[in-house]
């Protein structure tokens, strides 16, 4: 299994060879990694009930114990989806700066009618293998995720993975995590380059979202297309049946016309492949956002300590001057009600002080978060990008060789056809 | 031309007054017969010998339907369909085409001919050249009622396909050693409005009409005895042959939907493409390229589906079409044999009757009548065998319309096969090209597509290529 950090080697790129250097040592310098095989199991769930799954075999292997040529076995163990999708939910939590590499879908979308929305359907369970070990393959070239210890241990550690998972407390996180997304807050000022990195986020998921979804449509029409065309075989055949100096041209001509209208299932085949691409950077678009949403996030909690420090420091000035600046309730309430005694009032400076100096080493606190935020998510997202930009040259250049290849096998099938008709 | 007659007396072949059947068709052959004395140049390849009267029997042996090479070589009239227009009377609207000829004919006064006719001009045509030739295979018209599903009689496409269609009707007579020296197609092609209006009038009138169909439909009733295995055979072949073109039509249609519906689809790939770019830096060049190299598809595949409508679509219709007309002609053809089958009948039952009837009833007549019997006998006996010989002759007349029209019949489905084989191989090898000059654009546009990302790769020289 090649050990490219990127897409695996699904067809042969004819001009280009993928040379990506990660900066750093990656997990995926040291180890192969591969989801070598899918099986179905059946067993009870959580509610003592029968259920069918499907379980994915993790391969790895030292990569120095393979150049040796030793070529030992390689460790393997079995991982269901619900797993995958533990690791990522733990990954996600825990690296919040970072774009964190997308799950194959879990239910096919996107479908074109003869293709199975089926998830036991072998060729959507086939993509799907190739999906995962994809995923696998990207955290264990990420400079930051792949030296992250549950993952080594997702891949090596075949008992009791989940009992570990959930003793790091990640669970609680997520939860405030998936709260936080959600919810709805204004931030006065967002740097502007994960604001724009938003924008973009929303724009190209836009944009994917259509590209699948006419894409979806052509392969329809492509596919009765070429279907169509065995009904010429089939007429071609029965003619030739009742001529004379036809009938020789006409019958190989249509076993031509068959072999045209066969040829679309691989066509497609490979052009799911295709659409399996642009998916993934539809996925990659929902992680883009979070990692914008979480520096909002951090902004708006900074933002919202420094007012409340600004407030507070105010308080402290009315207090101490006696002069009401700003409206406040507390203002209001203590003209109407009559002054405080000074002993009141002394103790009120006291709190505000402790809060003051709390307040003051909160925002120092939230600053630093959010500078630190901002330095390591930045540096993640010029990653993403130049990794994006790489991937999508690929996946078009990819699309033009299968255009190509589609564009040759018609040449030859309609020339051999020729040949037949010339013989009629 | 047709009610008058035209028969040289002193053909052996001079028609009874009496039976118009009969004269009609020898009116017709005496016909051809004259246009073929006067053009000896034409028929150069058929050992015709123009100075000869003879029976149609004895021509029989003498047409010979060659290769279709000497067609195109001694082709010497050439016709156009086209300039469809469109006319506004009070009662109706209608389309005229115009009719070009061009010809060195001897039989054409001028060497060109324009003129102008509608639909109704050509079905006109069709139908003088059936019933003057029923056993030819006259080339078919396309349909005369407007087909379910087109709304618009007047549309641009349907004019058309129409125009084509009618183009190919003329050019196929022309091209017919024996139809295109018809003189009513002489007139179709030369004659102004009124002078066709005028001869059209001409003909056998309603009644004569009206006897033809009644003798056709008694024979159809009749239905024939013993067919010639040969012509079994030919109907076996008409009636499949027919089912496979009906299929290979609406296969084509189907196929020229389901691209087109493809097409519509394709169209709207280029500007997402487009729209994407706008959002990138990085993938502008490469979005933009495969926005164009989708639209130079979407053209190609245009094009293609263009071809396959106006091109493979047509001729194979025309096949459709002809079928039936192969039918008619086959039915036309029972019908001659029924009718001699019939004759020869009657005549079988006069024979026997003779000795009955005048042993029985005339007896007791004449006895009645107070008549010398054997006075009577004798009379009797020579109408009798008067009408026998009358019979005689006629079945002979019908013997040798049916050998006429069973020989004709031959050498015209020899013909047409050649030219069914010959133009159907064209039109499927023509279609392969198409095909192949599809894909060939296309593959071009996408090598084109990857050039332009190599070129970019290595002027930016970020990686290596294998």
């Amino acid at each position: 299994m090649s050990a490219a950090p990127q897409m695996p080697q699904q067809q042969s790129l004819y001009y280009f060879v993928p040379q990506m250097v990660e900066k750093g040592t990656t997990l995926l310098k040291r180890m192969e990694i591969s989801v070598a095989e899918a099986e179905k199991r059946t067993g009870k769930n959580a509610v003592s009930m029968q259920e069918t799954y499907t379980v994915y075999l993790i391969e790895t292997r030292a990569v120095d114990a393979a150049s040796e040529g030793a070529n030992p076995a390689p460790d393997s163990l079995w991982r269901r989806y619900s797993e995958f999708e533990l690791l990522r939910n733990y990954l996600l939590v825990t690296y919040p700066f970072v774009v964190v590499p997308p799950l194959p879908e879990k239910r096919a979308e996107f479908v074109w009618h003869k293709l199975s929305a089926d998830n036991m359907d072998p060729d959507f369970v086939e993509r799907r293998r190739v999906g995962l070990e994809n995923f696998l393959l990207r955290v264990a070239s990420h400079p930051v995720l792949s030296n992250d210890n549950i993952f080594y241990s997702f891949l090596t550690q075949e008992q009791s993975w989940k009992e570990v998972v959930f003793e790091t407390g990640f669970q609680a996180k997520a939860d405030s995590r998936l709260k936080a997304l959600n919810a709805t807050f204004r931030v006065k000022n967002p740097d502007k380059r994960f604001a724009e990195m938003k924008h973009y986020g929303d724009e190209l998921q836009s944009v994917i979202s259509q590209l699948l979804r006419v894409r979806a449509r052509v392969a329809d029409r492509l596919y009765g297309v070429y279907k169509v065309h065995g009904n010429y075989g089939r007429v071609f055949s029965e003619w030739s049946a009742i001529e004379k100096e036809m009938g020789d041209g006409l019958q190989s001509a249509g076993h031509h016309m068959d072999a045209y209208a066969a040829s679309v299932d691989d066509i497609l085949e490979e052009e799911e492949h295709y659409a399996d691409q642009l998916k993934e950077y539809l996925f990659y678009t929902e992680a883009l956002r979070a990692v914008c949403r979480k520096h909002e996030l951090c902004q708006f909690e900074l933002e919202m300590a420094a007012q409340d420090l600004t407030s507070k420091k105010q308080q402290r000035e009315e207090l101490a001057t006696g002069t009401v600046r700003t409206f406040s309730l507390k203002g209001m309430t203590s003209k109407l009600f009559g002054q405080e005694t000074p002993e009141q009032r002394e103790a009120k400076l006291k709190t505000l002080e402790t809060q003051i100096e709390d307040g003051e080493e909160m925002v120092k606190e939230k600053n630093a978060e959010c500078e630190e935020f901002v330095k390591n998510a930045w540096v993640d997202i010029e990653r993403f990008k130049e990794q994006k930009d790489r991937d999508l040259k690929e996946a078009l250049i990819s699309y033009a060789i299968m255009q190509i290849s589609m564009c040759k096998k018609g040449i030859q099938v309609w020339s051999n056809a020729k040949e037949c008709f010339s013989k009629m | 031309m047709m009610s008058g007659t035209v028969v040289d007396s002193s053909s052996p072949t001079a028609a009874a007054p009496d039976d118009i059947s009969g004269s009609v068709l020898e009116l017709d052959e005496d016909e051809d017969l004259e246009v073929f004395s006067k053009d000896t140049n034409f028929m150069d390849g058929s050992s015709l010998n123009t100075s000869m009267q003879t029976s149609p029997g004895s021509m029989v042996n003498q047409y010979k339907f060659e290769e279709e090479e000497e067609q195109s070589d001694t082709k010497d009239i050439f016709v156009t369909v086209d300039n469809p227009e469109s006319h506004v009377t009070a009662i109706e609207t209608f389309i005229t085409y115009r009719v070009l000829t061009k010809t060195t004919r001897s039989e054409f006064d001028s060497s060109e001919y324009e003129v102008r006719r509608r639909y109704q001009d050509f079905f006109w045509l069709k139908c003088k050249l059936e019933e003057a030739h029923p056993t030819l295979i006259v080339p078919p018209l396309p349909e005369k009622f407007v087909m379910k599903g087109m709304v618009e009689r007047f549309n641009n496409d349907f004019i058309e396909t129409r125009k084509k269609a009618l183009h190919k009707f003329l050019n196929r007579i022309a091209d017919h050693p024996i139809l295109s020296c018809s003189e009513d197609f002489k007139v179709f092609l030369t004659a102004q409005a009124w002078e066709l209006a005028s001869h059209k009038k001409q003909g056998p009138g309603f009644l004569s009409r009206m006897g033809d169909t009644v003798r056709a439909v008694a024979a159809t009733v009749r239905g024939v005895r013993n067919r010639p295995e040969e012509f079994n055979a030919i109907q076996d072949y008409v009636e499949a042959f027919s089912q496979k073109m009906t299929s290979m039509d609406k296969i084509t249609q189907r196929i020229i939907k389901e691209q087109k519906e493809y097409l519509e689809e394709m169209k709207e790939c280029g500007p997402i493409y487009t729209l994407w770019s706008g959002s990138e830096e990085e993938l502008v060049e490469p979005l933009k390229m495969m926005a164009s190299c989708l639209d130079r598809c979407c053209r190609d595949s245009e094009e293609h589906t263009q071809y396959l409508s106006s091109n493979l679509l047509p001729i194979l219709h025309e096949y459709v079409l002809s079928t039936e007309t192969l039918k008619a002609v086959l039915r036309r053809r029972d019908n001659i044999q029924a009718e001699f089958e019939a004759k020869n009948e009657a005549l079988a039952t006069k024979k026997t009757d003779s000795e009955a009837e005048s042993k029985m009833l005339s007896l007791a007549w004449d006895s009645l009548v107070g008549k010398d019997p054997d006075e009577i006998r004798q009379q009797k006996q020579q109408k009798h065998k008067g009408e026998i010989k009358e019979l005689k002759e006629e079945i002979d007349k019908l013997e040798d319309k049916l050998e006429w029209a069973n020989n004709t019949l031959k050498g015209d489905w020899s013909r047409w096969q050649k030219s069914m084989r010959s133009d159907l191989k064209a039109a499927f090898t023509y279609t392969a090209e198409k095909n192949m000059e599809y894909y060939e654009k296309c593959l071009a546009v996408w090598e084109s597509f990857l050039l332009s990302q190599r070129t970019e790769a290595s002027e930016g020289g970020d990686r290596d290529e294998s």
